[in-house]
């Protein structure tokens, strides 16, 4: 039998995973795929916990997070464009010009 | 039959995402993401939101890693990345924190009534509901989005033009 608590441990799994590669990669872009993992445990969560309680506002709540991370990935990544463009690398070990 | 399909996509998910923040190169990283969020919408489809499954696979696995992969394409990944990784205190202290949290929160998650999910009703499992609600309560918000990514279209491309 699947219970709630399966969904929220699949959740709380995933996004570890995905806060361990924001710590731990250098590549900007990953760490920005690190950031869409979490994001999307999530949205398990939110659902997970719409479907035992059957409310219908879980659903809506995952689809702005949905809207807003798509938001979020084309500011980002013309970000990322930019930095690249000026400091010529990815890596975020580089990106340490506002530490003075 | 629920049970099958729950913890085979669920570990197809978490070895997915086990393999984005493993592999060197970037690329595979972002195909690996793909089966991870393919993997998410099947569990999507078993918490009966088969609306928001395929909203997945059409603005996850289809929109942001087409924009992930032509990123990953444009900038030049010079051999500078790929070299050796380096251990670092402030990593593994980093690293054993988020485990920390993990633990700390399946704990506190692991409270006993394991119920199974109630039966629900046509006025849950239907899209008609998502969209009656997003166009009747939560209307404002709903033409807020909008305005949020058209405000991220105009600022995406002010941003990655050449010469302002």
């Amino acid at each position: 039998m699947i219970t709630l608590h399966h969904y929220i441990i699949l959740s709380i799994i995933l996004f570890t995973i995905g806060a361990i590669g924001a710590i731990t990669r250098r590549n900007v872009i990953v760490i920005f795929m690190c950031i869409e993992l979490m994001l999307n445990a999530a949205n398990i969560a939110f659902l997970a916990f719409a479907r035992w309680d059957l409310l219908i506002q879980g659903k809506i709540f995952v689809l702005f997070i949905v809207a807003i991370a798509a938001a979020e990935t084309a500011i980002g990544l013309a970000i990322i464009i930019l930095l690249y463009r000026n400091k010529k690398t990815v890596c975020v070990d580089e990106m340490n010009i506002l530490r003075g | 039959m629920n049970a099958i399909l729950f913890y085979t996509f669920a570990s197809i998910a978490v070895i997915s995402a086990l393999m984005v923040i493993t592999r060197r190169n970037p690329l595979m990283s972002a195909l690996m993401l793909v089966s991870c969020f393919l993997a998410t919408a099947i569990i999507f489809a078993l918490l009966d939101a088969t609306f928001l499954a395929v909203l997945q696979i059409l603005i996850y696995a289809g929109a942001i890693m087409v924009l992930f992969i032509f990123v990953i394409m444009l900038v030049h990944t010079d051999n500078k990345f790929l070299k050796i990784r380096t251990i670092t205190f402030s990593k593994t202290l980093g690293t054993m924190a988020v485990i920390y949290m993990a633990i700390v929160l399946c704990i506190a998650v692991w409270v006993p009534p394991f119920v199974k999910a109630p039966d629900s009703g046509i006025s849950f499992t239907a899209t008609q509901s998502i969209g009656r609600s997003l166009v009747t309560t939560y209307a404002i918000p709903f033409e807020l989005l909008s305005v949020l990514l058209l405000v991220a279209i105009i600022g995406a491309i002010l941003l990655s033009k050449k010469e302002v």
